[in-house]
């Protein structure tokens, strides 16, 4: 399929369609019971998002990063990937996250400023999102190198915007796994904008995916609206990769409904018609209509899977903020394996300080 | 005479040096349409076109570069990058060719270059957001280092900058961004590179402080002086090149010093205007010179974020502790 589709014809995978209909020859191997459930999940995923926006607005939160408008991308190609596989996300990951098996708590946690939310369960395979922007393909290069080194059967994945494209560091992780066949998927949620910067003045290229030509291994676009393609799209490139064909750069090419984070206003500089326009190729939407037109989507089932994941939700959230406060001592804990010296006077300096105050 | 903030104050110098010289141009990520993420740069678009206020593609690598070889080239750019904690991949740019162009090629291509970054923390930022990495920009000969702590000086400081026949990297104090607003005339003044200035006279003991930290350092200043104790408050202006005059009178006058500096302890530039002290004033001091800093650790996420910061508490302690000694 990844060759069938060329960037350079403008040729784009799309499987689902926005009314519902299904390319059946080119349907992946889910059943409807799977898709609902990966529905249920992409609605979670919206509703925690929405979550996240209100604590953020009631000032129960720090600046965050919007996931909606791009859950099928997130849900689809995190679904495709196997147990062992290492995930390096960007800060527009939250459903990445979700799917891969980080508690919602520990989610909320991080964004309220608490960094014990950033180290996850012994089992996840989830690096700590990266904030500076583009830098992490190169650390999934290099963790797909040690994979191939030591001979394990996985692969890894690097999830990262339209805007990351242009940093130095993406060629030279693209370059890496191209030169040395890696078993590495570099995922880019082409969201059209990085902050204000549309897509087209982020590179002359009419797409992302025909950057992989240059490197010497394959790229595709898919519609990122569509779970089915970017599944199918993401489960071909982890098989190549497992079978030592390298690495493929997957562009799901999407919409951040929202701002790029809550400090920011959008209507600077796109128009609401945009947006609209959009809003019309919503992913929860499409597969909505899917599994409706199976008979396999009611309301009441919809709303049964609203209080369920309110329920979920609520519960994180609650059991975020009543988390005792993190200690001073963190602060220093994870400097170096050993606190040195200098960092124990500064500490116990500090919590002198703290004494003398109280007392 | 308009009463502005700091982030004013740098956009009315940035629209007055562009006006004033055609070769002024401004790039970098989201500084056009959007006015920069902090609106530093609000409206320069709409009043000097896409050709002379740049959005850039996302790469600070390539803005830092590419402003180079503008700069060698004969225009003045401004280039914006948008956090502190996004300089890095610009470092070797900055550090391998920037900052030693004049040098490597003895004096026959220079980079009258600006590099404008919100630095610091104190309002409850991201990772990656709350950086203070002077001291290395310090430590890299070549280029100029300032940091404004009032909007009067950040107006005629950023024009300066923009006048300088030298690379200079101009740090801006997100935290006091909007915190503080006075009189910042529209006329035409600059506030001249390598002069620091006293911003709060004493006899006791001297406070040398930049950024964000100057209005802590004033705040503590006030409260010891219920207690009897005048405190001198310094805000160095520029870090590099250092003016080491106005600490040092001051310290000959006082006896006693503390440097007030958010960034962490270890080689930070406090560490250098203890060893001037120490170099040119031994004999004047009374007490060891004490200083105030972050810790030698990243900055911590919001919820932990006030007990990296000093406060005019943590400062209070070092001046009676240096009072006491």
């Amino acid at each position: 399929m990844i060759e069938k589709f060329d960037p350079l014809k403008g040729e784009m995978l799309r499987i689902l369609h926005p009314d519902g209909l299904v390319e059946e020859n080119l349907r992946p191997d889910l059943g409807d019971e799977t898709i609902q459930r990966l529905h249920k999940q992409v609605l979670f995923i919206r509703m925690m998002d929405q979550k996240a926006l209100t604590l953020q607005r009631q000032g129960r939160m720090g600046t965050y990063a919007p996931v909606q408008g791009q859950e099928a991308a997130q849900v689809g190609s995190a679904y495709a990937l196997g147990k062992g596989d290492w995930v390096f996300p960007s800060f527009r990951e939250t459903g990445v996250l979700y799917m891969r098996g980080v508690p919602v708590r520990d989610i909320y946690l991080y964004w309220m400023g608490d960094e014990r939310g950033a180290r996850v369960p012994e089992d996840v395979f989830v690096f700590p999102i990266s904030v500076p922007v583009g830098t992490h393909p190169l650390h999934a290069t290099g963790a797909a190198w040690a994979a191939k080194l030591r001979k394990e059967k996985i692969c890894t994945i690097a999830y990262f915007g339209d805007g990351a494209t242009s940093e130095g560091d993406f060629h030279e992780a693209m370059n890496f796994a191209g030169v040395f066949q890696l078993p590495v998927l570099f995922f880019c949620q082409n969201n059209q904008y990085a902050i204000s910067v549309p897509r087209k003045k982020q590179t002359a290229s009419k797409t992302i995916a025909q950057k992989a030509i240059a490197y010497g291994f394959g790229g595709i676009q898919v519609d990122g609206n569509d779970l089915l393609a970017v599944y199918a799209a993401t489960r071909e490139g982890r098989e190549k990769a497992l079978a030592g064909g390298g690495p493929t750069l997957i562009e799901a090419v999407t919409y951040r409904f929202g701002p790029h984070t809550t400090a920011d206003d959008p209507s600077k500089y796109r128009k609401e018609e945009e947006v609209e326009e959009w809003k019309a190729l919503d992913p929860v939407i499409r597969l909505q209509r899917y599994l409706a037109g199976r008979g396999l989507w009611t309301e009441n089932l919809e709303k049964k899977n609203r209080e369920e994941a309110e329920e979920i939700i609520n519960r994180a959230v609650a059991e975020a903020e009543a988390m005792p406060a993190p200690q001073i001592e963190d602060i220093f804990r994870y400097t170096y394996a050993e606190m040195t010296p200098v960092l124990k006077e500064q500490l116990n300096d500090y919590l002198t300080f703290i004494k003398e105050r109280e007392s | 005479m308009a009463k502005r903030n700091l982030v004013e104050a740098i956009n009315r110098g940035l629209m007055e040096e562009m006006e004033r010289d055609s070769s002024v141009v401004i790039l970098g990520e989201d500084v056009g349409r959007e006015g920069g993420v902090f609106r530093v740069t609000d409206g320069l678009q709409a009043k000097f076109g896409g050709e002379r206020v740049i959005d850039t593609p996302l790469a600070e690598s390539g803005i830092v570069g590419t402003a180079f070889g503008m700069g060698v080239k004969g225009l003045r750019p401004v280039a914006e990058i948008q956090f502190e904690g996004f300089l890095p991949p610009a470092m070797d740019q900055i550090m391998s060719h920037v900052a030693r162009i004049r040098t490597r090629s003895r004096g026959r291509f220079t980079c009258p270059l600006v590099i404008r970054s919100p630095f610091g923390g104190g309002i409850h930022a991201p990772e990656h957001h709350s950086d203070s990495p002077e001291a290395i920009f310090i430590h890299t000969p070549g280029i100029k280092v300032v940091i404004p702590a009032s909007p009067y000086d950040a107006k005629g400081l950023i024009k300066a900058a923009i006048r300088d026949p030298d690379p200079v990297l101009f740090f801006e104090p997100k935290r006091i961004y909007r915190a503080i607003k006075e009189e910042v005339p529209d006329e035409d003044y600059t506030v001249p590179i390598g002069k620091a200035k006293m911003v709060r006279e004493g006899k006791d003991i001297t406070i040398v402080s930049w950024g964000a930290m100057v209005r802590e350092a004033l705040r503590a200043a006030e409260m010891v002086e219920k207690e009897g104790i005048q405190a001198e408050v310094i805000d160095l202006r520029t870090l590099s090149p250092l003016d080491e005059d106005v600490f040092l009178d001051s310290v000959r006058k006082t006896g006693r010093a503390i440097i007030v500096q958010e960034a962490p302890r270890t080689c930070g530039l406090g560490a250098e205007i203890s060893a001037r002290i120490n170099e040119k004033a031994l004999l004047s001091l009374e007490a060891p010179v004490e200083r105030i800093t972050g810790f030698d650790t990243i900055v911590p996420l919001l919820k932990l974020e006030n007990h990296y910061l000093p406060s005019p508490e943590r400062i209070i302690r070092g001046i009676r502790k240096a009072m006491s000694f």
